[in-house]
Protein backbone atom coordinates (compact mmCIF):
# COMPACT_ATOMS: atom_id res chain seq x y z
CA UNK A 1 0.00 0.00 0.00
CA UNK A 2 1.56 3.53 -0.71
CA UNK A 3 1.77 5.21 1.98
CA UNK A 4 0.80 8.83 0.40
CA UNK A 5 2.78 9.47 -2.64
CA UNK A 6 1.98 11.84 -5.30
CA UNK A 7 1.01 9.92 -8.06
CA UNK A 8 2.13 10.50 -10.99
CA UNK A 9 4.66 13.21 -10.28
CA UNK A 10 3.57 16.49 -11.47
CA UNK A 11 4.22 16.88 -14.90
CA UNK A 12 3.42 19.01 -18.29
CA UNK A 13 0.18 17.88 -17.83
CA UNK A 14 -0.55 19.66 -14.91
CA UNK A 15 -1.66 23.38 -14.02
CA UNK A 16 1.11 24.80 -12.67
CA UNK A 17 1.71 28.26 -11.04
CA UNK A 18 5.31 29.00 -9.98
CA UNK A 19 8.80 28.45 -11.61
CA UNK A 20 9.42 24.49 -11.84
CA UNK A 21 13.02 25.33 -10.20
CA UNK A 22 11.18 26.12 -6.71
CA UNK A 23 12.45 24.21 -4.11
CA UNK A 24 9.12 23.21 -2.60
CA UNK A 25 6.28 21.87 -4.57
CA UNK A 26 2.08 22.04 -2.97
CA UNK A 27 -0.35 19.86 -4.54
CA UNK A 28 -3.45 20.13 -3.67
CA UNK A 29 -6.59 17.66 -4.44
CA UNK A 30 -9.63 19.74 -4.37
CA UNK A 31 -13.72 19.85 -4.90
CA UNK A 32 -14.66 23.32 -6.24
CA UNK A 33 -18.14 22.87 -4.10
CA UNK A 34 -16.16 21.49 -1.17
CA UNK A 35 -17.03 24.33 1.76
CA UNK A 36 -13.52 23.25 3.35
CA UNK A 37 -11.45 23.76 -0.03
CA UNK A 38 -13.47 27.46 -0.73
CA UNK A 39 -11.44 27.53 3.34
CA UNK A 40 -8.27 26.75 2.44
CA UNK A 41 -8.40 28.57 -0.80
CA UNK A 42 -7.09 31.82 1.01
CA UNK A 43 -4.60 30.00 2.89
CA UNK A 44 -3.07 29.02 -0.01
CA UNK A 45 -2.87 32.01 -1.44
CA UNK A 46 -1.28 33.62 1.23
CA UNK A 47 1.01 30.90 1.23
CA UNK A 48 1.78 31.85 -2.55
CA UNK A 49 2.22 35.21 -1.59
CA UNK A 50 4.65 34.49 1.27
CA UNK A 51 6.77 31.98 -0.13
CA UNK A 52 6.80 33.41 -3.48
CA UNK A 53 9.22 32.16 -5.76
CA UNK A 54 10.12 29.80 -3.37
CA UNK A 55 6.85 27.91 -4.40
CA UNK A 56 5.06 26.08 -7.22
CA UNK A 57 1.53 25.34 -6.52
CA UNK A 58 -0.29 22.17 -8.80
CA UNK A 59 -4.04 22.17 -8.50
CA UNK A 60 -5.96 18.57 -9.38
CA UNK A 61 -9.70 18.02 -9.38
CA UNK A 62 -10.93 15.68 -7.07
CA UNK A 63 -14.72 16.40 -6.99
CA UNK A 64 -16.99 14.57 -4.76
CA UNK A 65 -19.66 14.95 -7.30
CA UNK A 66 -22.33 12.53 -5.08
CA UNK A 67 -22.21 14.82 -2.48
CA UNK A 68 -21.44 17.91 -4.01
CA UNK A 69 -23.72 18.19 -7.37
CA UNK A 70 -21.72 21.28 -9.00
CA UNK A 71 -18.41 19.87 -8.54
CA UNK A 72 -17.91 18.22 -11.77
CA UNK A 73 -19.32 21.23 -13.90
CA UNK A 74 -17.11 23.16 -11.80
CA UNK A 75 -14.34 21.49 -12.32
CA UNK A 76 -14.74 21.27 -16.22
CA UNK A 77 -15.22 24.89 -16.57
CA UNK A 78 -11.75 25.07 -14.72
CA UNK A 79 -10.24 23.32 -17.44
CA UNK A 80 -12.29 24.56 -20.12
CA UNK A 81 -10.80 27.83 -18.96
CA UNK A 82 -7.31 26.63 -18.95
CA UNK A 83 -8.06 25.35 -22.75
CA UNK A 84 -8.24 29.26 -23.33
CA UNK A 85 -5.42 29.74 -21.28
CA UNK A 86 -7.40 31.52 -18.34
CA UNK A 87 -6.92 28.09 -15.65
CA UNK A 88 -5.84 30.02 -12.77
CA UNK A 89 -8.51 32.88 -13.11
CA UNK A 90 -11.33 30.75 -13.50
CA UNK A 91 -9.80 28.32 -10.59
CA UNK A 92 -9.88 31.42 -8.43
CA UNK A 93 -13.66 32.64 -9.87
CA UNK A 94 -14.99 29.85 -9.12
CA UNK A 95 -13.55 29.40 -5.72
CA UNK A 96 -14.66 32.75 -4.92
CA UNK A 97 -18.15 32.23 -6.03
CA UNK A 98 -18.45 28.42 -4.96
CA UNK A 99 -22.11 29.31 -3.83
CA UNK A 100 -23.20 30.14 -7.87
CA UNK A 101 -21.92 27.23 -9.49
CA UNK A 102 -24.98 26.49 -12.16
CA UNK A 103 -23.85 26.85 -16.01
CA UNK A 104 -25.02 29.89 -16.79
CA UNK A 105 -23.19 31.02 -13.99
CA UNK A 106 -19.75 29.95 -15.30
CA UNK A 107 -20.50 31.09 -18.39
CA UNK A 108 -20.88 34.27 -16.83
CA UNK A 109 -17.41 34.07 -15.40
CA UNK A 110 -16.04 32.79 -18.28
CA UNK A 111 -17.58 36.09 -20.01
CA UNK A 112 -16.09 38.14 -17.41
CA UNK A 113 -12.77 36.76 -18.42
CA UNK A 114 -13.09 37.35 -21.99
CA UNK A 115 -13.16 33.97 -22.99
CA UNK A 116 -14.92 32.63 -26.05
CA UNK A 117 -17.68 31.70 -24.46
CA UNK A 118 -19.63 29.30 -27.46
CA UNK A 119 -17.04 27.53 -27.20
CA UNK A 120 -16.55 27.13 -23.22
CA UNK A 121 -20.23 26.44 -23.53
CA UNK A 122 -19.84 23.93 -26.65
CA UNK A 123 -16.73 21.96 -23.91
CA UNK A 124 -19.05 21.75 -20.92
CA UNK A 125 -22.01 20.56 -22.79
CA UNK A 126 -19.94 17.66 -24.61
CA UNK A 127 -18.33 17.02 -21.61
CA UNK A 128 -14.69 17.96 -23.35
CA UNK A 129 -12.82 17.31 -20.30
CA UNK A 130 -14.75 15.21 -18.35
CA UNK A 131 -12.36 12.53 -18.96
CA UNK A 132 -9.68 14.64 -17.75
CA UNK A 133 -11.20 15.45 -14.48
CA UNK A 134 -11.57 12.01 -13.95
CA UNK A 135 -8.15 11.34 -14.85
CA UNK A 136 -7.22 13.64 -11.93
CA UNK A 137 -9.72 12.11 -9.65
CA UNK A 138 -8.04 8.34 -10.04
CA UNK A 139 -4.80 9.83 -9.83
CA UNK A 140 -5.73 11.62 -6.41
CA UNK A 141 -7.20 8.14 -5.25
CA UNK A 142 -3.68 6.14 -6.10
CA UNK A 143 -2.15 9.16 -4.43
CA UNK A 144 -4.12 8.18 -1.06
CA UNK A 145 -6.46 11.37 -1.01
CA UNK A 146 -8.96 10.39 1.56
CA UNK A 147 -10.80 13.83 1.55
CA UNK A 148 -10.65 17.20 0.25
CA UNK A 149 -9.04 19.21 0.49
CA UNK A 150 -5.74 16.93 0.62
CA UNK A 151 -2.17 18.39 -0.03
CA UNK A 152 1.22 17.33 -1.16
CA UNK A 153 4.20 18.80 0.02
CA UNK A 154 6.99 17.92 -2.57
CA UNK A 155 5.28 14.40 -2.94
CA UNK A 156 4.51 13.56 0.27
CA UNK A 157 0.90 13.87 1.82
CA UNK A 158 0.58 16.33 4.50
CA UNK A 159 -1.90 15.35 7.45
CA UNK A 160 -1.12 18.26 9.51
CA UNK A 161 -4.04 20.58 9.33
CA UNK A 162 -3.81 23.38 6.72
CA UNK A 163 -6.44 25.22 9.03
CA UNK A 164 -3.43 25.92 11.38
CA UNK A 165 -2.50 28.56 8.85
CA UNK A 166 1.18 29.41 10.35
CA UNK A 167 1.85 25.65 10.74
CA UNK A 168 1.14 25.49 7.19
CA UNK A 169 3.53 27.70 5.93
CA UNK A 170 5.94 26.94 8.49
CA UNK A 171 5.94 23.10 6.98
CA UNK A 172 6.11 24.72 3.31
CA UNK A 173 9.12 26.76 4.26
CA UNK A 174 10.74 23.91 6.17
CA UNK A 175 10.44 21.64 3.08
CA UNK A 176 12.10 24.84 0.79
CA UNK A 177 15.00 24.98 2.73
CA UNK A 178 14.97 20.88 2.78
CA UNK A 179 14.69 21.82 -1.16
CA UNK A 180 17.38 23.89 -1.42
CA UNK A 181 19.92 21.96 0.86
CA UNK A 182 18.77 18.62 -1.22
CA UNK A 183 19.21 20.67 -4.76
CA UNK A 184 22.50 22.29 -3.44
CA UNK B 1 0.82 9.57 10.75
CA UNK B 2 0.64 6.57 12.25
CA UNK B 3 2.79 3.55 10.46
CA UNK B 4 -0.38 1.62 9.70
CA UNK B 5 1.96 -1.05 9.20
CA UNK B 6 2.98 -2.07 13.23
CA UNK B 7 1.11 -4.02 14.56
CA UNK B 8 0.44 -2.11 17.77
CA UNK B 9 -1.83 -0.44 15.73
CA UNK B 10 -3.59 -3.53 13.87
CA UNK B 11 -5.47 -5.86 16.67
CA UNK B 12 -5.69 -9.20 14.68
CA UNK B 13 -7.88 -8.57 11.99
CA UNK B 14 -8.40 -11.53 9.19
CA UNK B 15 -5.49 -12.02 6.81
CA UNK B 16 -4.82 -12.62 3.40
CA UNK B 17 -5.17 -16.34 2.35
CA UNK B 18 -7.85 -16.69 5.03
CA UNK B 19 -11.46 -17.43 3.67
CA UNK B 20 -13.52 -14.89 4.28
CA UNK B 21 -16.54 -15.77 7.34
CA UNK B 22 -19.89 -16.28 5.32
CA UNK B 23 -22.55 -14.18 6.80
CA UNK B 24 -25.98 -12.87 5.91
CA UNK B 25 -27.05 -9.52 7.03
CA UNK B 26 -29.83 -7.07 6.94
CA UNK B 27 -29.35 -4.30 3.86
CA UNK B 28 -32.74 -3.15 3.95
CA UNK B 29 -35.82 -3.60 6.70
CA UNK B 30 -36.88 -6.78 4.34
CA UNK B 31 -33.61 -7.63 2.38
CA UNK B 32 -30.98 -9.86 3.81
CA UNK B 33 -27.62 -10.17 1.80
CA UNK B 34 -25.52 -13.46 2.65
CA UNK B 35 -21.68 -13.10 1.37
CA UNK B 36 -21.25 -16.32 -0.48
CA UNK B 37 -24.58 -15.07 -3.09
CA UNK B 38 -21.08 -13.12 -4.37
CA UNK B 39 -19.33 -15.35 -4.79
CA UNK B 40 -17.58 -15.23 -8.46
CA UNK B 41 -16.68 -11.80 -7.88
CA UNK B 42 -14.19 -9.40 -5.96
CA UNK B 43 -15.86 -8.15 -2.72
CA UNK B 44 -14.91 -5.04 -0.76
CA UNK B 45 -16.15 -5.22 2.75
CA UNK B 46 -15.59 -2.23 4.96
CA UNK B 47 -16.53 -2.04 8.72
CA UNK B 48 -16.45 1.32 9.73
CA UNK B 49 -17.57 2.39 13.25
CA UNK B 50 -20.76 4.11 12.89
CA UNK B 51 -23.31 6.30 10.63
CA UNK B 52 -23.13 9.72 10.92
CA UNK B 53 -19.18 10.21 12.53
CA UNK B 54 -17.87 12.52 10.35
CA UNK B 55 -14.58 10.45 9.37
CA UNK B 56 -16.76 7.60 8.34
CA UNK B 57 -18.68 10.02 6.67
CA UNK B 58 -16.07 11.40 3.98
CA UNK B 59 -15.35 7.52 4.10
CA UNK B 60 -18.03 6.59 2.37
CA UNK B 61 -18.06 9.52 0.66
CA UNK B 62 -15.24 8.65 -1.03
CA UNK B 63 -16.16 4.76 -1.59
CA UNK B 64 -19.53 6.20 -3.29
CA UNK B 65 -17.61 7.90 -5.69
CA UNK B 66 -15.42 5.20 -6.62
CA UNK B 67 -18.34 3.04 -7.33
CA UNK B 68 -17.47 3.01 -11.27
CA UNK B 69 -14.27 2.49 -10.96
CA UNK B 70 -14.71 -0.75 -8.45
CA UNK B 71 -17.35 -1.65 -11.25
CA UNK B 72 -14.54 -2.05 -13.71
CA UNK B 73 -13.27 -4.96 -11.61
CA UNK B 74 -16.59 -6.08 -11.17
CA UNK B 75 -15.76 -5.61 -7.60
CA UNK B 76 -19.13 -5.35 -5.24
CA UNK B 77 -18.68 -3.04 -2.08
CA UNK B 78 -20.69 -3.87 1.35
CA UNK B 79 -20.17 -1.54 4.01
CA UNK B 80 -20.90 -2.90 7.39
CA UNK B 81 -21.48 -1.26 10.89
CA UNK B 82 -23.04 -2.33 14.09
CA UNK B 83 -26.45 0.84 13.47
CA UNK B 84 -29.62 -0.76 12.71
CA UNK B 85 -31.12 -0.61 9.16
CA UNK B 86 -33.58 2.10 9.90
CA UNK B 87 -30.37 4.28 10.94
CA UNK B 88 -28.25 3.00 7.36
CA UNK B 89 -31.12 3.67 5.74
CA UNK B 90 -31.49 7.22 6.58
CA UNK B 91 -27.66 7.95 6.28
CA UNK B 92 -27.50 6.30 2.88
CA UNK B 93 -30.42 8.62 2.02
CA UNK B 94 -29.23 11.99 3.47
CA UNK B 95 -25.69 10.83 1.92
CA UNK B 96 -26.64 9.61 -1.40
CA UNK B 97 -25.06 6.53 -1.13
CA UNK B 98 -25.47 3.59 -3.83
CA UNK B 99 -24.04 0.87 -2.47
CA UNK B 100 -25.35 -1.49 0.46
CA UNK B 101 -24.63 -0.84 4.29
CA UNK B 102 -25.49 -4.06 6.32
CA UNK B 103 -26.49 -3.75 10.05
CA UNK B 104 -24.52 -6.06 12.13
CA UNK B 105 -26.94 -5.38 14.57
CA UNK B 106 -28.26 -8.73 16.42
CA UNK B 107 -26.29 -10.16 18.07
CA UNK B 108 -24.41 -6.53 17.78
CA UNK B 109 -21.51 -6.98 15.88
CA UNK B 110 -21.20 -10.57 15.44
CA UNK B 111 -19.79 -10.56 11.75
CA UNK B 112 -17.17 -7.72 13.01
CA UNK B 113 -15.82 -10.06 15.72
CA UNK B 114 -15.61 -13.22 13.05
CA UNK B 115 -13.41 -10.72 11.36
CA UNK B 116 -11.36 -9.86 13.91
CA UNK B 117 -12.45 -6.19 13.49
CA UNK B 118 -14.91 -5.24 16.77
CA UNK B 119 -13.92 -2.95 19.75
CA UNK B 120 -15.51 -4.12 23.02
CA UNK B 121 -14.37 -1.05 24.88
CA UNK B 122 -16.51 1.04 21.85
CA UNK B 123 -18.95 -1.30 21.21
CA UNK B 124 -18.16 -0.69 17.59
CA UNK B 125 -16.51 -2.43 14.95
CA UNK B 126 -12.95 -1.24 13.77
CA UNK B 127 -12.31 0.89 10.87
CA UNK B 128 -11.31 -2.24 8.87
CA UNK B 129 -11.44 -3.03 5.14
CA UNK B 130 -11.12 -6.53 3.65
CA UNK B 131 -10.71 -7.13 -0.16
CA UNK B 132 -11.89 -10.91 -1.23
CA UNK B 133 -11.14 -12.66 -4.17
CA UNK B 134 -13.84 -14.75 -6.27
CA UNK B 135 -13.58 -17.51 -4.42
CA UNK B 136 -14.13 -15.67 -1.09
CA UNK B 137 -10.73 -15.74 -0.30
CA UNK B 138 -9.29 -12.63 2.38
CA UNK B 139 -6.85 -11.06 -0.72
CA UNK B 140 -6.05 -8.03 1.37
CA UNK B 141 -6.63 -6.17 4.78
CA UNK B 142 -6.22 -3.21 6.79
CA UNK B 143 -7.28 -1.79 10.14
CA UNK B 144 -6.88 1.73 9.89
CA UNK B 145 -6.60 3.97 13.07
CA UNK B 146 -9.84 4.42 14.31
CA UNK B 147 -9.98 8.33 13.48
CA UNK B 148 -7.89 8.20 10.02
CA UNK B 149 -9.85 7.90 7.00
CA UNK B 150 -7.72 4.91 5.23
CA UNK B 151 -8.49 6.05 1.60
CA UNK B 152 -8.85 4.01 -1.28
CA UNK B 153 -5.32 3.06 -2.70
CA UNK B 154 -5.20 -0.04 -0.80
CA UNK B 155 -8.14 -1.00 -1.89
CA UNK B 156 -7.63 -0.68 -5.49
CA UNK B 157 -4.14 -2.21 -5.73
CA UNK B 158 -5.92 -5.19 -4.38
CA UNK B 159 -8.34 -5.49 -6.85
CA UNK B 160 -5.96 -4.79 -9.73
CA UNK B 161 -3.80 -7.15 -8.01
CA UNK B 162 -6.43 -9.86 -7.98
CA UNK B 163 -7.38 -9.06 -11.36
CA UNK B 164 -4.09 -9.63 -12.97
CA UNK B 165 -3.12 -12.80 -10.59
CA UNK B 166 -6.33 -14.63 -12.14
CA UNK B 167 -7.49 -12.68 -14.75
CA UNK B 168 -8.44 -16.05 -16.49
CA UNK B 169 -10.05 -17.41 -13.77
CA UNK B 170 -11.80 -13.67 -13.02
CA UNK B 171 -13.47 -13.78 -16.89
CA UNK B 172 -14.79 -17.24 -16.60
CA UNK B 173 -16.06 -16.23 -13.18
CA UNK B 174 -17.73 -13.41 -14.50
CA UNK B 175 -19.72 -14.68 -17.18
CA UNK B 176 -20.67 -17.51 -14.71
CA UNK B 177 -21.76 -15.44 -12.12
CA UNK B 178 -24.07 -13.08 -14.59
CA UNK B 179 -27.44 -14.29 -14.32
CA UNK B 180 -26.74 -13.93 -10.33
CA UNK B 181 -28.44 -11.29 -8.74
CA UNK B 182 -26.48 -8.10 -8.70
CA UNK B 183 -26.13 -5.90 -5.76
Amino acid sequence: MSEGQLTPPVSAEDHIAGPDDAPVTLVEYGDYECPYCGMAHPIVNRARRELASQLRFVFRNFPLAEAHPHARTAAQAAEAAAAQGKFWEMHDMIFEHQDALEVEDLVGYAKELGLDTQKFARDLEAGTFAQRVRDDFRSGVKSGVNGTPTFFINGARYDGSWANEDAFIRALREAAQQGVETSA
Amino acid sequence: MTNPSTSAQTPAILGPGTPAPDFALSATPDQVLRLSELRGRPVILVFYPADWSPVCGDQVALYNEMLSEFREYDAAILGISVDGVWCHAAFARDRNLHFPLLADFEPKGAVARQYGAYRDAEGTSERALFVLDGEGIIRWSYCSPIAVNPGADGILNALESIAGKSGQVQAESFRSSNAEQRV
